[in-house]
């Protein structure tokens, strides 16, 4: 994964840069099963690997496959983004270690979820018991924002298109 | 796309295939991996992938514009229904209990009804955004 970011942030060849970030999400996804995550992983290899990769294909089209070189050379973001990820890597420091039992995480909420889910909701898959019936505010609040993303989209490119038709008439 | 015809036999055999699968990640989410989010994928990738080799004409008339743009909406309006159903029952919003005699009956039919909502939002909005852009793709060839 590290060798493919490596070759995305390289590449100046957009269509390249496009495939290789849909093998990152394959990856991406294998290591989420391999966290037994396998609801996320599911989502990342068929939204990441599959349709951003078509979109930002149909993106390409319209908008050419070069990238522009830049103006000047990027000293300024490189230092914010080296400073952001040690900080991010310190903190990480501070977390429990993976899979700890003793960790706060486990021993919160998460014994309730494993043994009253099924009772309580019927459903044995702890994640859909969770995601749509213990935090159902917070799904609500993702399918809105997935519905705004598409009305913003079509405000967008609507707009566009009828000001070009104009145009045409004019 | 007329002359791909080992293309076309193969994606007309391919597609019952996926939308039988994305159903079955919608309703089978109770016990297995997958829910209204991944089933939505599914159902705007087997679309998306029926106007990649049909041709977008034919993706609109088999779903034709409208139809995807009410889903859009439909979807939230189903999730935020099942609250306000709750609501109307005597619960509090998004309480599943009321919606059946039993308790987990009622959090069972919920569920199902919520992830009905999501998967038709989002299958909505993935093919809406498709066929914006590939729309503009095909108006920058008519020029």
């Amino acid at each position: 994964m590290a060798a493919l970011t490596l070759g995305i942030a390289l590449q100046r060849n957009l269509y390249a840069v496009v495939v290789l970030s849909g093998a990152y999400s394959f990856l991406m996804a294998t290591a989420l099963v391999a966290l037994d995550a396998v609801d996320v992983a599911m989502t990342e290899a068929s939204v990441g690997a599959g349709i951003s990769t078509v979109l930002l294909l149909g993106a390409l089209y319209l908008c050419g496959g070069e990238e522009a070189k830049p103006l000047t050379r990027p000293w300024l973001p490189l230092a914010i983004a080296l400073v952001i990820a040690g900080a991010l890597v310190y903190g990480t420091l501070g977390l429990p270690a993976f899979s700890d039992p003793t960790a706060p995480i486990h021993i919160h909420v998460v014994p309730r979820y494993l043994h009253d889910a099924l009772r309580e909701t019927g459903v044995p898959n702890v994640v859909t018991a969770v995601l749509a019936s213990y935090r159902g505010y917070d799904t609500l609040g993702e399918t809105t924002v997935v519905f705004t993303a598409g009305a913003g989209v079509i405000a967008l490119l609507r707009r566009l298109r009828r000001r070009k038709d104009g145009g045409h008439k004019a | 796309m007329r002359g791909f015809l080992v293309l076309r036999v193969v994606a007309k055999l391919l597609m019952p295939f996926m939308l039988v699968f994305a159903l079955y990640v919608q309703f089978h989410g109770d016990y297995s991996p997958g829910g209204g989010f991944q089933a939505g994928v599914i159902i705007a990738a087997t679309m998306i992938f029926y106007a990649l080799i049909f041709g977008l004409p034919a993706a609109r008339q088999l779903v034709p514009e409208a139809l995807v743009e009410t889903m859009v909406a439909l979807g939230v309006l189903i999730y935020a229904g099942v609250g306000v159903a709750g609501l109307l029952l005597g619960g509090n919003y998004l309480d599943y209990f009321v919606l059946a005699h039993s308790p987990v009956h009622g959090q069972e039919r919920g569920i199902f009804w919520v992830e009905v909502g999501v998967a038709v939002t989002v299958s909505g909005v993935m093919l809406k955004i498709f066929y914006m852009f590939a729309g503009r793709q095909r108006s920058a060839e008519d020029e």
